[in-house]
């Protein structure tokens, strides 16, 4: 019976993923969304994805992280989620008195057609009881990656709300996917450039709390409201990533005018004038930020970054052949990964494989482009998983993995180091505090990175050593 | 109460104060932050540790890497269960179906890895395309000569205890399936134990002592091949009241074997597990040796105890676990390390256990069904709570309230059960408890 209902051709060379180097859309929602100032995610499908995604964050951040969820019955799946959703969305509101419910649909209530935008209206007619704004982002996971999820849920964000209006004096910064410990970082050095930015979404004090006294149902922090509707009438947005939603998306084969991503949009239809920049790690584009905050502020570069970059060149310098030429592999979502490749290339390490999950048809031509010392060296791979990043390894023996927690087994099946970056950390604590932005951040790396390689030079040795 | 749900109040009960039953075995409230999982999930926590069988999860990628690694249930031998296979559906196959997709996938990885089986999870979306998972799993099964077996678990289905039905649904497709095996007179398969941390080789160990032979343990370190055989046994020994009921009772009517169910969660529910099958094989040497093994046990456990039960004496904990009967096992244990119960709940639990639930606790405690974040934080807070017993997602709420916490869920690395066990859990509960960091939560 398949055989006439399936799209696949005979002898087709299709290969099932082993270990996806990739999570699903809504997760990556429902963290952007918990960037946003008393905002609740509401993950649009069966309770089983919102409880999965909890656990999968929690591991990472934790945290408490709350996510509610329609919770399809079999009912919902066949006559349609509207029932389901109205009682969510009035329960979230009973509970948690929400300023915003950031709507993720799912691969389930895409599918059958459930449109949560009607759904909103016939809300708001109903005698609906409560004060709350909605924002949806259509994040079914058949159409990309986390990274797409989150990307649109910003998108979502700032097309419902920025408002246009006279140029001020504030920019905006949309950092993507990075540590609670990056944003934090980012705050600081805009703070120290003098400007006001506003940072779209910020999640360094919800997914990164301190201890409470009581539970708290929306954790404090969040870009506010009002930061969002500013950012129609910023001077300039500066966004990270140079892949971010972009690209063909895996699969996708309708809606791409949803795939701009929000600082597009504000340049778009506000006049915001947009600067997209690779992720900020490593000399070379961490100078590049600066020079456009310079070029915003009319600044020159604070004396304490000065001093960072020049004790981080300082550090290059001392270590350089500890790295020279060593072999890596690199692999997480693609403009992670991108900036990292732009990072080890800078201090002469050959990136041997550069590898995503994503499949947005971008990834080797950013990489060629930022890593001019060896790129063409670089075996770029999109679509990958960790099945084929292991086989990769097994065959082409790299000397280190760079990239998060997951590739933990393969670096333990070759015997050698993994430092871990990116998301998600789940075999440590602190992932959520790694830095990997800016000159700070990338003295961090650097130094884990060579340490990580001297110390498997000490242990592979017959009697070690304990001196240089 | 009124901050909680309006809908749920029947679901909470205090002893003492309330008389009327609880409310149970109900749907959560769309719109709730409940921490229960979905069909697919209780089904793939049963199946999950058969560490010689392919496990492939149909459907989009989402499913398959939330699920990737993420149990503590150890093999002895093969570690294929511990990858995540997925068919990662993209929009194409959702339109046009993906059965074929699946056929490749499946026989891509039985050449690959040539499992001894294949369990084919079916996920939400699978449901709702419809594609004929169970044709695509008879062709396999055809072509490659191993069971490929569907396992219809979409997750919109009902809760994870409907996915443990179907789990054993698969299950007991390999039980029976091979005649030829003889075992000794006194002979067992294990139930619903999963080897977290290695505890099933505690209970093997104890067992052996007694005289008794492990036919099969479903489904910790498990095999296929064992599991083929497992209707040979003399007698089930059911972990738990929720995962494997339904497998002990249709091997029952099938088999005619008789199962009773028991606990391996603190000293009294795991000597009650040995003296059970004894007293069932009434053999008065194994009794013998269950008597000699218990006693040498606790001869040693409970000095050992001691000075953990004089730090802990009095001081309150909250339990918030999957299933019920773990939860009862926790309150006798906790006892035993002279710790209160002030709040018990669990995600599945049915009216027997809440009954049994109620008769176990003192006046006061609060017995909740599917809670919540906000529920739990707020019970812990009424009560004074000095640690959370729970799984992953109860951890951070313990621990941002500052409360100790006690990981008592499919992820745990150290081992709970048996008499070692209970000297793990006192150790854990004792560093959560007494740990100098709470000084610094005022
Ligand atoms: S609810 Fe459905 S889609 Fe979500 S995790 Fe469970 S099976 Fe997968
Ligand atoms: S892949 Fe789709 S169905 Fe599966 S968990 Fe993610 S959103 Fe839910």
């Amino acid at each position: 019976m398949f055989e006439t209902n399936s799209v696949l051709a005979k002898g087709t060379d299709y290969k099932a993923t082993q270990n996806a180097c990739k999570l699903c859309s809504p997760l990556g929602a429902s963290v952007a969304y918990k960037g946003f100032e008393g905002c609740v995610p509401l993950i649009h499908g069966s309770q089983g994805c919102a409880t999965y995604i909890r656990r999968y964050l929690i591991s990472h951040y934790k945290e408490p992280i709350d996510i509610a969820s329609s919770n399809f019955t079999e009912d919902s799946t066949i006559f349609g989620g509207d029932r389901n959703f109205k009682i969510a969305a009035q329960n979230i509101i009973n509970q948690y008195k929400p300023q915003l419910i950031g709507i993720s649909t799912t691969c389930l209530s895409e599918t059958i057609g459930d449109d949560v935008t009607l759904f909103l209206h016939e809300l708001k007619g109903d005698d609906f009881d409560g004060n709350a704004e909605f924002v949806v982002a259509s994040t079914p996971s058949y159409q990309g990656t986390h990274i797409d999820g989150f990307h649109e849920a910003v998108a979502a964000v700032i097309r419902k709300f920025a408002k246009k209006g006279n140029t001020g004096d504030h920019i905006n910064l949309f950092p993507g996917f990075i540590s609670t410990e990056d944003i934090r970082l980012l705050k600081e050095i805009v703070a120290e450039f003098g400007i006001e930015a506003s940072i779209l979404p910020d999640y360094s004090e919800s997914l990164d709390n301190p201890v409470w006294h009581t539970y708290k149902r929306i954790p404090e922090g969040g870009t506010t409201m009002e930061e969002v509707e500013k950012s129609g009438s910023a001077k300039a947005s500066i966004e990270f990533g140079t892949v971010l939603n972009l690209g063909k998306l895996s699969g996708r084969v309708k809606n791409l005018n949803l795939t701009k991503t929000g600082a597009q949009y504000l340049e778009k239809e506000m006049d915001v004038p947009l600067v997209r920049l690779p992720m900020p790690i490593g000399i070379t584009q961490t100078d590049r930020f600066f020079e456009e905050l310079g070029k915003l502020t009319g600044k020159k570069t604070p004396e304490k970054y000065t001093k960072q970059r020049g004790r981080l060149v300082d550090a290059y310098v001392d270590a350089h052949k500890y790295v020279f030429g060593k072999k890596a592999v690199v692999y997480g979502e693609e403009d992670f990964v991108v900036g990292m490749c732009s990072f080890l290339d800078e201090i002469g390490i050959e990136v041997a494989l550069a590898a995503s999950g994503g499949e947005s048809g971008l990834l080797e031509g950013e990489i060629l482009k930022h890593c001019p010392e060896n790129g063409d060296k670089i075996t770029v791979r999109e679509g990958y998983d960790f099945e084929s990043i292991r086989e990769w390894c097994l065959a082409n023996k790299p000397d280190i993995l760079v990239g998060h927690s997951k590739g933990y087994y393969i670096a333990r099946e070759l015997g050698i180091p993994i430092v871990r970056v990116g998301f998600p950390i789940h075999d440590r604590v602190g992932g959520q505090r790694i830095k990997h932005l800016g000159y700070s951040g990338t003295q961090e790396l650097f130094d884990k990175i060579v340490n990580a390689l001297i110390e498997y030079k000490q242990d592979s040795s017959p009697v070690g050593y304990k001196y240089m | 109460m009124n901050q909680f749900l309006k809908d749920r109040e029947t679901q909470i009960v205090t002893k003492g104060k309330h008389s009327a039953e609880i409310a149970c075995e109900k749907k959560s409230l769309a719109g709730s932050v409940s921490q229960r999982a979905c069909v697919f999930c209780g089904s793939r926590v049963v199946l999950y540790p058969i560490a010689d069988a392919l496990h492939v999860i149909h459907g989009p990628v989402g499913c398959a890497s939330y699920t990737w690694d993420i149990r503590g249930a150890l093999s002895s031998g093969p570690q294929l269960h511990r990858l995540s296979f997925t068919t990662d559906l993209k929009e194409r196959d959702v339109v046009f179906g993906g059965e074929k997709k699946l056929y490749h996938a499946l026989c891509e990885l039985i050449d690959k890895h040539q499992p001894k089986a294949a369990f084919v999870f079916s996920t939400c979306i699978i449901g709702v395309i419809g594609d004929d998972v169970e044709a695509v799993c008879r062709q396999v099964t055809r072509e490659k000569g191993i069971d490929v077996i569907p396992v219809m678990s979409e997750g919109f289905n009902g809760t994870k205890k409907d996915g443990y039905k179907i789990a054993c649904g698969a299950l007991s497709k390999l039980v029976g399936t091979d005649d030829s095996y003889k075992p000794s007179k006194y002979s067992i398969n294990i139930l619903g134990d999963f080897n977290l941390a290695g505890e099933l080789w505690i209970l093997a160990e104890y067992y052996k002592k007694l005289g008794v032979e492990l036919v099969s343990c479903m489904t910790g370190d498990g095999r296929v091949e064992q599991i083929r055989r497992a209707h040979k046994a003399t007698l089930n020994v059911v972990q738990c009241s929720g995962s494997m009921v339904h497998l002990a009772k249709e091997m029952k009517e099938k088999y005619g074997i008789p199962f009773m169910k028991v606990s391996y969660f603190g000293i009294e529910d795991m000597s009650d597990a040995l003296y059970e099958v004894a007293r069932f094989f009434k053999d008065e040497e194994m009794m013998q040796n269950a008597r000699e093994l218990v006693r040498e046990e606790i001869s040693q456990l409970l000095p050992a105890l001691q000075p953990y039960r004089q730090k802990l004496e009095g001081k309150k904990a909250a339990i918030y676990v999957g299933g019920a009967f773990k939860a009862i096992s926790l309150v006798k244990a906790l006892r035993l390390l002279g710790m209160k119960t002030v709040v018990v709940g669990s995600q599945t639990g049915n009216a027997d256990d809440y009954k049994l639930l109620k008769e176990l606790c003192d006046d006061g405690t609060i017995i909740v069904d599917d809670s919540n974040p906000n529920e739990l934080s707020e019970f812990v807070k009424l009560t004074g709570a000095n640690l959370f017993i729970g799984g992953v997602k109860e951890r951070p709420i313990a621990h941002k309230l500052g409360l100790g916490f006690c990981d008592h869920n499919h992820e745990r690395k150290e081992a709970l059960a048996g008499y070692v066990g209970m000297m793990n859990f006192a150790k854990e509960v004792y560093a959560s408890v007494t740990s100098p960091v709470w000084k610094f939560i005022k």
